[in-house]
């Protein structure tokens, strides 16, 4: 069981959160022309990478804050949080 | 009653109480501090079951968790379970065991048979037998397999123990209590860290308890025991015997399972039996020691072989021989000591070594007390078929691939030793990749993964020296990391033997025409013949033998064989064992109980319940309730002798005609604030939102981005920028984090805050004609006119002096209310209600009602949202703007979802109007086409329409829209029904809505 450090409360076991998929993925901004490769990109392709990877993660028995977590896909080290409002690099 | 085989005052068992058990039907005694495997031996008991394969018997290798054949089906306390390890179970009285896998009993198994046809049960023989003809693999094939698999039989009654979880932080977790892991806790908890020790055996000490060493001129046990009581006082110490740390996982998490209530003879109700903690460590050390590794030799799994380190713990700890006339068979020092141990409890043994002769301590000191010993010497082949009575042994030639000379000699017991194999499991488990030490020939953890250490032998290192000096660095070193405190340790003196290096031979070779099977694996019957087949037809992995051979399966997961299995791997591929590698370790490490995973979350307990505020009364007057997600809903509310579809007529009946109450509290309810709200609903909802007045309710449909409907509902708007939503009962929690992702992830710049009121608000629906009526005796003072509070209105008030909210919504298609007070009030206006609506007919209606209320006026619900249906399907699309963006709008425009034939929603009657159609049911055109009978649609909600007084259903089919008028079959396979229908519109009752607006 993953040891998530949320932004907010701090290390709490993985049971109180749930995965919220890749937090690179951008919405298209609403009233605008989309492409249609453009959206369906937005809602279907999602990558798979083995090793680093941004993701969201929702304190949903917590703070019920979403916030992006660094993680290695394949041995689930974790090497930064942050709040939705801050950039990991 | 006489134990033929216990030794007078030897060992840590307590001979004031004698216990009694039963074995295979038979009565024994044993003392308090036996486990079940020791007891047995002391009544020389050695054969205890039969093998998988060939159903040869069996007896004990081993004394603890390396043990592959000692598989009982156990009771205690009237609770049977199979597959106990007889070395691993300790002794209370009134333990019944039998021998698992023979029939009709061990002394004489039917199915050892097997053994005769063995040549016929080559590795891979289910591969290739069970192939063809195809047809008999379901009734032939499959029944036996199932019949022949496993071993003992799972109890079908319910598990009445009681098994608990425990979740615990500490800064260091010591998995092992031998020289190393007590070394270790003892520096770690006197740096101040806080400290849990486990040890999988009831008695701390590990290899103490056995070895013949001094520390600090005490005994190995002795000192172990003084650690021990130091560590008890210190309150950052926790100390668990009876505990194994089974699995490493993520982020340095261990889960163990404490063996609580099974030794003790007289538990309270609430002692549970088994615990499982998870332990989340800062850092690890492991201290899990090392297996005796087998040599394999002719018939090598006859009862009364046994590992050389299990024959002395026997004795030393348990006070039992294994024999009387032992064989020790070796190819390293160690088995010496059991020797000695022998020796020392007047019993001659007789030492072959394989080694050429040399000149060690240990030889020395064998030869200074008159053992006899045999250099380059080995068993080819143990006699006797239930007990070891001889033993064919030979002297090696030099290349030991053939004998200078044989002979048989009389014996009834070979300890055996191969040298030692560290116990790397936890390791492994945690992400260590292993390395091959070829001083040891065996695998060691390498780099750490994670916050784990290996020390002692678990490390490779055979030495006290070693292990203790290790112990107590590691220990001080990784504490001090953490809680910065540096405390000085003495380190102890330790005396101990010098061993001499080991021979790097495992198996013993065969004389010209002889053909005994040589057991790699016990358990699973893996002969040095299986893995030759498995190279033979071109396996080169390991994995592949692994899989092919079952070398190193099940339960015991090659505690024993798998370097040997290796090794051979190694010969006959003429290539080092590292080059082999090995196969994948994996938590846990020895069986768990389900019961222990599961723990308290059985039965009730299983997940919360939720009730609402007026459970008490729905209980009261005879609800029958059904889950709605965590929520009990009332079904139906039973009068005498009803059945379900009776009352929900009754009751739905009196919704169309008088006026009925219903317990909406479980709706989920979001309180939505800030100057942003309405533009947020605008873009959630598929229809607009930014003209909605305050005071006004709204219904809207949500999607999901890929354009399916994820939920409906209304939202009222209570004020200017405060919103009360409400959502359907499932997708309460799914909704909330839906707006939270869009408002904290996708659109922050939107000035809005929402919130879960479900538990806030206590709702009931007040529906029918006569609502109104009894409306305005419930709300004396307001005026509840049409005008007033016209369909779709709001408007606050309070009933009897609480606050209330009303709203003019209706589900059922009926003039209808929905009233909401605080959940503490819930239960008075419900009463109040029931009080008040006596004059009107009123009575309370369930959820079967509700449905057949609502699939009779084509309202949707969960079972047509589905997750598979767009607006258009369940004809929501006229509330799709054109005109505004939301979620998922792109979505709708995708060809599939535009096509001209696009699945839709109707309503369909059986043509002899009696027959009930089943949910789920499939429409195809014609009942008797050949399969597979292309599917036309589904059925969605079935009702009895009280309206029309027979069955109507909601159906999604494809190219709905022009199938009005059309019959089909709805057939359902489940229930094996096939009932002709007529597809009608989905609005089957007041289809113009006129009802909700009177």
């Amino acid at each position: 069981m993953l040891h998530i450090n949320c932004p907010f409360c701090g290390l709490r076991a993985q049971k109180e959160f749930a995965y919220g998929g890749d937090a690179t993925v951008k919405r298209p901004e609403l009233n605008k022309e989309v492409s249609k490769e453009e959206w369906d990109n937005f809602v279907y392709m999602r990558k798979s990478p083995r090793g680093k990877h941004i993701e969201l993660w929702h304190h949903i028995s917590g703070c019920r804050q979403w916030f992006k977590v660094q993680r290695d896909t394949a041995t689930h080290e974790i090497f930064k949080t942050a709040k939705m409002s801050e950039e990991i690099t | 009653m006489k134990q033929s085989h216990r030794l007078n005052n030897v060992g840590l068992i307590n001979r004031d109480k004698v216990i009694t058990f039963n074995f295979n039907g038979k009565s024994y005694q044993g003392y308090e501090g036996d486990t079940l495997a020791s007891a047995l031996l002391a009544n020389g008991v050695h054969l205890v079951g039969r093998s998988f394969k060939y159903h040869r018997p069996r007896g004990f290798i081993g004394a603890g968790v390396d043990e592959p054949n000692a598989k009982l089906q156990v009771t205690i306390n009237g609770h049977s379970e199979p597959n106990i390890n007889a070395t691993e179970i300790e002794l209370v009285e009134g333990l019944s065991a039998t021998s698992q896998n023979c029939w009709p009993s061990v002394e004489f198994d039917i199915g050892a048979i097997n053994n005769f046809l063995k040549r016929f049960f080559p590795a891979g023989f289910y591969y290739k037998t069970f192939m063809w003809p195809k047809s008999f693999w379901y009734k032939v094939y499959e029944p036996f397999i199932r019949k022949a698999a496993g071993l003992g039989v799972a109890s079908l009654e319910k598990d009445k123990e009681r098994y608990e979880h425990k979740f615990e932080y500490c800064d260091l977790l010591v998995t092992g209590s031998g020289p190393s892991g007590l070394a270790s806790a003892y520096a770690a908890a006197k740096n101040g860290a806080k400290v849990i020790l486990a040890e999988d055996k009831p008695r701390y000490g590990g290899t103490l308890l056995t070895d013949d060493v001094s520390i600090d001129n005490m005994s190995g046990k002795d000192w172990s025991e003084k650690i021990i009581s130091e560590l008890k006082t210190m309150p950052n110490v926790i100390l668990k015997n009876r505990s194994q740390v089974f699995g490493y996982y993520d982020h340095n998490m261990m889960v163990m399972f404490e063996r609580v209530g099974d030794h003790l003879s007289n538990k309270s109700k609430y002692t549970p039996r088994q615990r499982l903690w998870y332990i989340r460590a800062k850092e690890t050390i492991l201290s899990t020691g090392s297996i005796e590794r087998p040599i394999v030799f002719g018939n090598n799994d006859t009862p009364g072989v046994v590992l050389s380190s299990a024959a002395k713990e026997y004795m030393k700890v348990y006070g039992v021989l294994v024999g009387r006339k032992p064989i020790i068979f070796t190819n390293n020092d160690s088995a010496y000591e059991t020797a000695f141990e022998f020796k020392k409890n007047n019993v001659e043994p007789i030492i072959l070594d394989t080694r050429e002769e040399h000149d060690s301590e240990v030889v020395q000191e064998a030869k200074n007390k008159g053992i006899q010993i045999k250099f380059s010497y080995g068993v080819i082949v143990a006699n006797g078929y239930k007990k070891v009575k001889s033993a064919k042994i030979g002297k090696l030639t030099k290349d030991k691939k053939s004998f200078e000379s044989t002979e048989t000699i009389n014996c009834d017991c070979i300890c055996v030793s191969g040298f030692w194999t560290p116990t790397v499991h936890l390791a492994s488990q945690s992400g260590n990749k292993l390395k091959f030490d070829e001083k040891i020939d065996a695998f060691i953890p390498d780099k750490s993964k994670q916050n784990e250490k290996t020390i002692g032998a678990a490390n490779g290192s055979f030495t006290l020296q070693e292990t203790i000096e290790s112990g107590f660095k590691t220990g001080s070193e990784l504490s001090s990391k953490i809680t910065d405190k540096n405390n000085e340790n003495k380190i102890p003196t330790v005396t101990e033997t010098k061993y001499s290096v080991h021979d790097k031979f495992w198996c013993m070779p065969l004389p010209k025409n002889e053909n005994p099977k040589r057991f790699v694996d016990f358990q699973n019957d893996v002969a040095v013949s299986d893995i030759e087949i498995a190279l033979r037809e071109g396996y080169r992995s390991i994995e592949h033998v692994k899989r092919y051979t079952t070398l190193g399966m099940a339960t015991d997961q090659g505690r024993t064989s798998n370097l040997n299995g290796l090794q051979m791997v190694s010969n006959i591929e003429n290539k080092i064992v590292p080059e082999v590698g090995h196969t994948t370790f994996r938590p846990p490490f020895t069986p768990i109980t389900i019961g222990t995973i599961v723990g308290r979350e059985v039965g009730m307990e299983f997940m919360p319940t939720r009730k609402t505020p007026m459970h008490e009364w729905h209980e009261k007057n005879n609800a029958v309730f059904v889950d709605a997600g965590a929520w009990k809903r009332p079904r139906y509310y039973k009068q005498g002798n009803e059945t379900l579809l009776e009352a929900s007529k009754r009751e739905a009946k009196n919704v169309r005609e008088n006026v009925g109450i219903c317990d909406v509290t479980t709706l989920g309810k979001i309180d939505i604030k800030g100057p942003d709200a309405a533009e947020f609903l605008n873009r959630v909802y598929t229809n607009a939102w930014l003209k909605l007045p305050v005071g006004k309710a709204r219904y809207g449909v949500m999607l999901r981005e890929d354009g399916m409907i994820m939920d409906d509902g209304t939202t009222t708007r209570i004020s200017e920028n405060h919103y009360h939503m409400t959502t359907t009962t499932a997708q309460a929690a799914n909704v909330l984090s839906h707006l939270e992702y869009y408002l904290q992830i996708v659109w922050p710049e939107l000035n809005v805050n929402v919130v879960s009121t479900t538990e806030q608000w206590a709702g009931a629906a007040i529906a029918g004609p006569k609502s109104r009526d009894m409306l305005s005796k419930l709300f004396p003072d307001l005026d509840v006119s049409n005008e007033a509070l016209p369909f779709m209105g709001y408007i606050e008030s309070n009933l009897f002096g609480v606050p209330a909210r009303i709203f003019r919504i209706s589900f059922s298609g009926e003039l209808a209310y929905e009233v909401n007070v605080e959940s503490n009030y819930g239960l008075f206006m419900w009463e109040k209600m029931m009080e008040i609506g006596q004059e009107f007919n009123n009575q309370p209606y369930g959820t079967e009602a509700l449905s057949t209320l609502r699939i009779e006026m084509g309202h949707v619900a969960g079972p047509e949202l589905d997750g598979r249906t767009i607006p258009q399907d369940v004809s929501l699309d006229g509330l799709v703007s054109k005109k505004k963006d939301f979620i998922g709008k792109n979505s709708l425009g995708k060809e599939a979802f535009v096509l001209e034939n696009r699945q839709k929603i109707v309503g369909l009657v059986p043509t002899d109007r009696k027959s009930s159609i089943p949910e789920g049911s499939h429409l195809v055109e014609n009942e008797k086409a050949k399969l597979p009978n292309p599917k036309l649609g589904h059925v969605s909600s079935s009702c009895w329409s009280v309206e029309n007084n027979n069955p109507f259903s909601l159906a999604i089919v494809n190219d709905g829209k022009n199938m009005i008028g059309k019959k089909l079959f709805a057939v359902s396979p489940l229930k094996n029904t096939s009932i002709e229908v007529e597809i009608i519109s989905s609005h089957y009752v007041d289809p113009e809505g006129k009802r909700v607006r009177s």
